[in-house]
């Protein structure tokens, strides 16, 4: 039972929302059925910039993909150039295991420019 | 890791006000309250287009039916926005619509009351809209990450939606008689139900708390609404339309406006599908999905076509 279960009170709980938050189903938990699969979605916002992750879609090829994007994420001339990248071929990092991933740069304090002490007359550094 | 090891990494985040992000680990509670939130936040989004398409047929000229339109497009992406983060969390947006359509997750009560006349086009935008702003600019601080992305993208939008709003009942109460009495009418009809969309008043809201250690809310339903009524009489004053609450009033003490109770028992009974239109909205929505099922299954065709097309060129290049 989750706190938000344990009582037929509804509950104000976001957005529009004052919704009630008992008896209703989460899906979480459903099986997975043959949708379209999902893609992650880049924009470059103008030139000179990177592409920035913005979200995600489902689409049933690359090509809707690229039109969705287009209509879901940059109504208002938020972009310049999209990409869009299957999220089944992303390959990430473990969230559990950053302590010891990221510790090769943990320790090498020499790697910046603070690390070094230089006189303070001395122009230009 | 410990079971206790990882809760104490989701308090430690939580109370440095850092984000949690899909991949970490999370208490399941967590992970529940916020899929049936996000999923709900988005069947309004979804369903929230009913009311306002309702009026594109019939807007009264050519620029407030493209506004109008524009409009609506926003919703469906505010709702596909909200899909795509409650999907993080790991369920499946066909499964969130599917228990959307069998009634078995619930969408914001404010959007079980018709549309009756234009001006409640622009009373949507100004009260419903401005209702809805109170309620998520702070959720673009919510501890769970992609959730609070998804706001600030719409809480930018949401800005456009009061604006056309004010806007179009601007124009009305400088027009007729006739018009000013519309925008009245509207005014009255949508106060209390917009005053409810905060839901229930603090102490008959048991979960606030817990919403709160986690992040997830920031303020409380009657704070949020406070700051609501705060907001929109001296709006009505610019209007010259009055708001049908006769015990709002300034309180210099306070410095906040005192107001009346709305009618919790027609809230409950509109959560709970008695309202005007809850068995229509949820009908035109499973109509629309059905109806579009052969739409999803072609596109699905035509990209399995391309890709054995394309996968045998590519058996034909390594023949070669």
């Amino acid at each position: 039972m989750t706190p938000a279960d344990s009582d037929g009170d509804p509950t104000a709980e976001g957005g529009h929302d004052a919704v009630p938050a008992t008896g209703v189903e989460t899906g979480a938990g459903a099986g997975k059925r043959r949708s379209w699969p999902l893609y992650e979605v880049f924009v470059r916002g103008r030139r000179g910039l990177n592409h920035v992750h913005v979200g995600s879609l489902h689409a049933a090829d690359a090509e809707m993909a690229l039109h969705n994007a287009r209509d879901l994420y940059t109504r208002r001339n938020e972009g310049v150039s999209i990409w869009v990248v299957l999220a089944d071929d992303i390959t990430a990092s473990s969230p559990a295991e950053k302590d010891p991933f990221f510790a090769p740069a943990g320790d090498k304090v020499y790697r910046h420019p603070t690390f070094y002490v230089i006189p303070e007359e001395v122009p230009h550094l | 890791m410990s079971t206790a090891d990882l809760e104490q990494g989701f308090a430690a985040t939580i109370s440095a006000d850092q984000r949690i992000e899909p991949r970490d680990w999370m208490p399941e509670a967590y992970r529940r309250t916020l899929i049936r939130q996000i999923a709900q936040h988005a069947h309004s989004e979804i369903i929230g287009m009913q009311p306002e398409g309702n009026w594109i047929l019939r807007a009264p000229s050519l620029r407030r039916k493209a506004i109008l339109i524009a409009k609506v497009q926003d919703e469906a992406g505010h709702g596909l926005y909200l899909y795509a983060a409650a999907e993080t969390l790991g369920v499946d947006r066909e499964a969130l619509t599917e228990k959307l359509i069998e009634s078995r997750q619930k969408y914001s009560s404010i959007f079980n009351y018709p549309t009756l006349s234009f001006a409640d086009i622009g009373v949507i935008g100004w009260l419903v809209d401005g209702a809805a702003i109170c309620n998520q600019v702070p959720l673009c601080r919510c501890s769970y990450g992609p959730y609070a992305r998804a706001m600030i993208r719409i809480c930018k939008e949401e800005s456009f939606h009061q604006r056309q709003g004010f806007e179009l009942l601007l124009a009305m109460v400088n027009g007729s008689d006739a018009q000013r009495e519309m925008v009245q009418e509207s005014t009255n009809r949508w106060w209390w139900p917009t005053v409810m969309m905060f839901g229930p008043p603090d102490d008959d809201s048991p979960n606030t708390a817990q919403s709160m250690e986690w992040g997830i809310k920031r303020h409380t339903n009657d704070e949020l609404r406070q700051r609501f009524v705060d907001m929109a009489v001296p709006q009505a004053a610019a209007l010259g339309v009055s708001l049908p609450d006769p015990e709002l009033v300034w309180n210099e003490e306070r410095k906040a406006h005192d107001y009346g109770d709305p009618d919790w028992e027609e809230f409950k009974a509109v959560v709970a599908g008695a309202g005007p239109t809850n068995a229509q909205r949820v009908a035109r929505r499973r109509r629309a999905h059905e109806n579009g099922a052969w739409v999803r299954e072609a596109a699905q065709a035509y990209a399995d076509k391309q890709a054995a097309r394309a996968a045998g060129r590519k058996d034909c290049e390594v023949a070669a």
